[in-house]
């Protein structure tokens, strides 16, 4: 909620106008009944017809000015909105990407995408609805009772013990309709994962002829939703019929005491009529306040679940080093590098190794050995526990994030395609011109298969490249790292879907193409190291075996076992 | 799995147009059928219904009498007479209440009772199709058609349809209230109701599109945003956060902006509506004012004219109870019209044809020795397009078929026809000499036994998810698949071993070992025939080999279709079939193959050389 507020401050201008305008539209909108009365036990009596007449054309102007006024207020409160949560999730968004990859980890992806989105438009619907509604709702309740009062404070007082009994009773039906609505939601989640997998899975379904156990598992899941939905429908039915209940027994109540009043002369008739508008008008005030605390309770979890990223500080590490001298033998240096994502079981144990500028480095290891993770610390993605790497001499933590990143161009692992043209996905928002792009295109071996579309160039790409082939996929996230011109590539599992032929060009391409780029290469084919000038074999986060490939042949056990399953791996892929 | 067909509708659902006309009186028939399945408490929920409403309408008529019988004025008010209007009031209100609630409980759980059984149907119907339609649907479509399009349909039917008929007897009933009151205050209306249904009409008409935009644009958005989180890191490794950021705001400007449009026009509505119905009461205050004054100085007034003060109460409560539903007309009507579009897609789905019956002498394959032939068999995905053209070939029993080609050349519609997702066009394949047309679906699949590469495991537990494909396996069966499949220690080694749950947000475990589970899967199921799909990419070596030594323990001694990588695979099968483009352009074996001058294989077999 604080978050809400620090970003209405700035609008607290034209807030404050758009709520002006709502009071008085409001204010006008309570006259009615009391003009009713008026002319009723006032006017009538006088036996002047102009002068009913009169005030006749007087509620008409004030409902005239009160639509007016809400109109205005509407819109203004419309403008209002746009503005806060334009500003909201641009901030939020902006954070999201500029979060450390340890932060990203810990909200994952799925939980910030939910906030950016269904978050941040709850918080929009409830900044417009806020202005429309919770001012209005009070001034009908507080202006009424103060009209009323004034109108006829003993009838007044019947009123006032009434309301809050609508008021209560809704509150506590909703309150306890709420986690009843949530359990709900979790037994949708159950049906939709059950149906989700089933489509999934309809060839191995059909293959063991399992659909009637499916339809048997369905049912259960089914049937839970049922029994959650009628538990919540039921608990709910209750509230209207009960607010009706109670707003109808306080008419009658005002009727009752309206009689002994009227008999005594202390009111009359034409106020009873009118208090039975102001009681309609006030108890849907009522009920619109629990709707009110329903989506605000709602929404104040959407602002936490937003405010929470927005807070999140960068705690990355910065060290003000300045290290030793470069040299070229020792552009990339690892000594004694471990890292733990978790803290407790090394992800990285003990890695050193050092690469000369424009050498190659291969690493191959089991999934889970610490391939991936050596890559990402190497662009200084995580803060490492122990131990030390510099490029170029230089202590990575001590080097602006951007230049760091600025030297890398990099393929990673299931890499992201955008919805854009070829071009716009090898140039990836950078400044790089059309020739840059062709040439990067042609050394990742994609040049030709992006000609062959009608559109080249332009030819426009799915989300996550699903109209392309695999490799096509590949050659064009290799031709983006090569773009930059980066003065250290690194490809992480980048070539796995091509065929030998095209994997042995692209690497004849890298090497005569960009021989001063320093080059690291992921891989799980030996054929995709084999020409690395040194090779690291991973296992569990820990170096077995290092050295070349003959080298590794000879000592390596493990590389050698890899090696000889591979004969025929990249066949025909 | 099968990348031939495109997506139909990757729109969604909300992409496709209403239905229109006859169709939608058609659909809102077929929807009130599922009503009519529970004709007693239909009736009982109308009685209910009815009888609620009426009493609550003669509330303000009833109050208006006590207010005639207090208008006598200081110490002449008819205390007898208030009293029995009192007591009549509260007895009223609290039966109509009572009945209302009652109806509230009833319509739950007359609704729940139908979207159970239009679940069910919906999703049985799902298990019967063929799966060519999950080839050409999106999932997420699906899924919106089980629950949201469910749900929408559902609560026309329960809430909207009493609604309307409960507007119905309201209006009707404050109408003749009305008339019975002053005939001529009436006349109000003649004036006000009109130029209200005519200005939502035209309202509503031209915000329905902003509101439409509204959502297409928020889709835009959330779609750019899921889009940018998922490559959040390769983002980051560019350092185009600032880049990526601006273009979102382009896309969060055009969001905001159709949200205030739809919200700007829409913030008319509401108090316009409220205006006019203020407008009628001031109205009615006024004409009733005079019509009351008149009552009370001249004698000789009409009778049309008469009105006493009670009577301008009960007009004013009446007034509101009209004009309510009718202020509410138009946002029905758009609700029932979503309701008859997401049922047509409902109904469209429970339309859609099942895979074909068996025929009524369909022979059940027993004890299948695993001779598979294929005779001239012809297939396409679509008319247009045939994909395998003159298909020949035998497979004796135990021996190994490799399929061999590039990805995405079609080496999967060799497995659809085999198991019958799909049914060749012309020509034909048989198992140990029975047409597979001719054999019963269930016994021709559990004949083969299927790994392919996407590896599926449902949520459940491990052991669950291993004895899928043959139910009441013991532990012992189980453990010894396990460790054929080389995954017993992994799964011993977890905390909770064979009960571990694979959940989404659960236990991590890796693509490799996943492969592994579907492999124990298979043993366990133990068919004849294998197809297999050796494809492991983004697993590593160590698995892959575990993997591979579980596969060739899996093919020994059955008729396999594998989708081949491994060289010695190839090189080892009884026949291999080279696909590209669709076509299956050789066949033979390696040495066979090997010999064709120009041959396709022989080229690609040796630029591994080169």
């Amino acid at each position: 909620m604080k978050l809400i507020f620090s970003y209405l401050k700035p609008l607290s201008r034209m807030i404050g106008f758009g709520l002006t305008i709502k009071v008085l539209a409001t204010l006008f909108e309570l006259t009615l009944p009391y003009i009713l009365s008026h002319i009723l036990d006032v006017v009538v009596p006088t036996h002047d017809i102009w002068h009913i007449v009169l005030w006749g054309g007087a509620m008409i102007v004030a409902a005239l000015l009160a639509m007016i006024g809400n109109i205005v207020a509407n819109q203004n409160a419309a403008k209002v909105a746009r503005e806060a949560s334009r500003r909201i999730r641009h901030d939020l968004f902006a954070a999201t990407m500029h979060l450390t990859s340890r932060q990203t980890d810990q909200f994952t992806i799925p939980s910030l995408e939910s906030r950016l989105t269904s978050d941040t438009y709850h918080v929009h619907h409830f900044i417009g609805m806020v202005q429309r509604m919770a001012v209005r709702v009070p001034i009908l309740l507080i202006g009424g009772i103060a009209i009323t009062l004034v109108l006829d404070w003993r009838l007044a007082l019947v009123m006032i013990v009434t309301l809050p009994l609508i008021g209560g009773s809704v509150f506590l039906i909703s309150r306890r309709g709420m986690p009843l609505y949530r359990q709900t939601q979790k037994a949708v989640d159950g049906m939709v994962r059950v149906v989700r997998e089933d489509c999934q899975g309809v060839r191995v379904i059909k293959a063991l002829s399992k659909e009637e156990y499916e339809s048997r598992r369905y049912d259960a899941v089914n049937r839970k939703l049922v029994a959650c939905e009628r538990k919540a429908g039921i608990t709910m039915a209750l509230s209207q019929p009960l607010m009706t209940l109670f707003l109808n027994l306080g008419l009658v109540a005002v009727i009752l005491t309206g009689a002994y009043l009227v008999n005594d002369g202390l009111s009359m008739p034409g106020r009873i009529i009118a208090f039975i508008q102001y009681f309609t008008l006030m108890s849907g005030a009522m009920s619109a306040m629990t709707r009110i605390f329903v989506m605000s309770t709602k929404s104040a979890a959407s602002a936490n679940r937003i405010a929470e990223v927005l807070a999140a500080k960068d705690t990355s590490r910065k060290t003000t080093d300045e290290g030793a001298v470069a040299t070229d033998d020792a552009f990339i240096v690892f000594d004694d590098v471990c890292f733990s994502y978790n803290g407790k079981k090394d992800n990285l144990s003990h890695i050193s190794f050092t690469l000369p500028k424009g050498g190659t480095l291969g690493v191959i290891g089991a999934t889970g050995s610490g391939k991936t993770t050596l890559s990402t610390v190497l662009q200084g993605f995580y803060d490492i526990d122990s131990g030390s790497i510099r490029i170029g001499g230089k202590d990575i933590y001590a080097i602006d994030k951007k230049a760091l990143h600025s030297m890398f161009g990099v393929v990673m692992q299931n890499d992201f395609i955008i919805a854009d043209t070829v071009a716009e996905n090898i140039r990836f928002g950078r400044d790089i011109s059309d020739g840059a792009i062709r040439r990067a295109a042609t050394l990742a071996q994609a040049a030709d298969f992006i000609e062959g579309f009608a559109d080249g160039y332009g030819h426009q790409l799915t989300a996550k490249g699903t109209n392309v082939s695999g490799g096509q996929r590949q050659r064009l996230l290799i031709a983006r790292a090569l773009a930059g011109d980066p003065e250290i590539l690194i490809l992480d599992d980048a070539s796995s879907a091509l065929d030998y032929k095209t994997d042995a060009n692209l690497r004849r391409a890298i090497r005569e193409g960009m021989a001063s780029t320093t080059t690291v290469v992921i891989a799980q084919r030996v054929s995709s190291v084999k020409h690395a000038d040194h090779i690291l074999v991973l296992e569990n986060g820990a170096v077995i075996g290092a050295g070349t490939h003959e080298q590794l042949l000879v000592d390596c056990a493990a590389y050698k076992e890899i090696s000889d399953s591979q004969m025929g791996g990249a066949f025909l892929e | 799995m099968n990348k031939q067909p495109q997506l139909k509708n990757a729109q969604g659902a909300l992409g496709t147009q209403a239905p229109t006309g006859k169709e939608k009186i058609r659909v809102l028939a077929r929807m009130g059928k599922y009503l009519l399945r529970y004709p007693k408490t239909v009736l009982l929920a109308l009685f209910l219904m009815l009888t609620s409403n009426l009493l609550a309408l003669a509330g303000p008529m009833l109050s208006g009498r006590a207010i005639d019988a207090i208008e006598l004025g200081r110490g002449a008010v008819d205390f007898d007479t208030v009293w029995l209007y009192g007591s009549l009031l509260i007895a009223f209100y609290t039966i109509s209440g009572l009945l209302s609630y009652l109806l509230s409980i009833l319509m739950v759980r007359l609704s729940q009772k139908i979207i159970y059984t239009m679940r069910r149907e919906v999703f049985e119907h799902l298990t019967s199709l063929p799966v060519g339609y999950f080839d050409t649907h999106a999932t997420g479509d699906i899924i919106s058609h089980i629950s949201y399009d469910i749900d929408t349909v559902n609560a026309s039917l329960s809430h909207d349809l009493l609604h309307v008929l409960a507007s119905i007897v309201t209006v009707a009933g404050a109408l003749g209230m009305m008339f019975s009151i002053s005939p001529a205050l009436v006349l109000v209306f003649a004036v006000t109701i009109p130029v209200s249904i005519l200005f939502t009409r035209y309202k509503t008409k031209r915000i329905r599109p902003l509101f439409k935009t509204r959502s297409r644009k928020l889709g835009e958005l959330n779609g750019y945003a899921e889009e940018m989180l998922s490559g959040a890191k390769t983002i980051r490794a560019y350092s185009r956060e600032d880049v990526i950021v601006s273009r979102f705001d382009t896309r969060n400007n055009d969001a905001v902006e159709a949200y205030f449009q739809a919200d700007w026009h829409g913030a008319i509505i509401g108090p316009s509506v409220n205006f006019i119905n203020n407008f009628s009461i001031a109205l009615v205050t006024l004409f009733g004012g005079i019509l009351y004054m008149l009552s009370t100085t001249r004698t000789d007034l009409a009778p049309v004219f008469v009105l006493t003060l009670g009577g301008v109460s009960a007009f004013v409560q009446y007034s509101r109870k009209f004009s309510g539903p009718i202020n509410e007309l138009a946002n029905i009507i758009s609700e029932l019209q979503s309701a008859t579009a997401a049922a047509e897609r409902v109904f469209r789905l429970i339309d859609e044809e099942s895979e074909t019956a068996d025929t009524p002498d369909a022979v059940t394959l027993t004890d299948v020795q695993g001779e598979v032939d294929f005779s001239h068999v012809r297939f396409g995905y679509t008319e247009s397009k045939t994909i395998l053209h003159d298909l020949t070939l035998h497979a004796a029993p135990g021996t190994t078929v490799a399929i061999v080609g590039p990805t995405g050349a079609g080496k999967t519609t060799i497995i659809n026809l085999l198991m019958r997702f799909y049914d060749v066009n012309s020509g034909s394949i048989s198992v140990d000499g029975t047409e597979v047309r001719a054999a019963t679906r269930r016994s021709l699949r559990s004949a083969f036994t299927m790994v392919l590469q996407d590896t599926w495991l449902f949520c459940g537990t491990i052991f669950d998810n291993i004895t899928y494909g043959k139910e009441n396996a013991t532990m012992d069966e189980v453990i010894a698949a396990a460790k054929a499949a080389h995954i017993h220690h992994y799964i011993e080694s977890l905390p909770n071993g064979y009960d571990t749950m694979l959940t989404d947000d659960g236990i991590n475990i890796s693509k490799g070992q996943r492969q592994l589970i579907t492999i124990a899967r298979a043993m366990l199921a133990g068919a004849p025939m294998l197809i297999l799909d050796e494809a492991t990419s983004n697993v590593d070596s160590r698995t892959e080999q575990q993997i591979g030594s579980a596969m060739k323990r899996l093919m020994q001694g059955r008729t396999s279709f594998v989708i081949a990588h491994r060289l010695s695979t190839i090189q080892n099968a009884d026949v291999i079939l080279v696909v590209k483009d669709g076509n299956v352009i050789e066949s033979g074996n390696h040495e066979a193959l090997m010999k064709k001058e120009g041959g396709f294989y022989k080229a690609l077999y040796n630029s591994q050389f080169t």
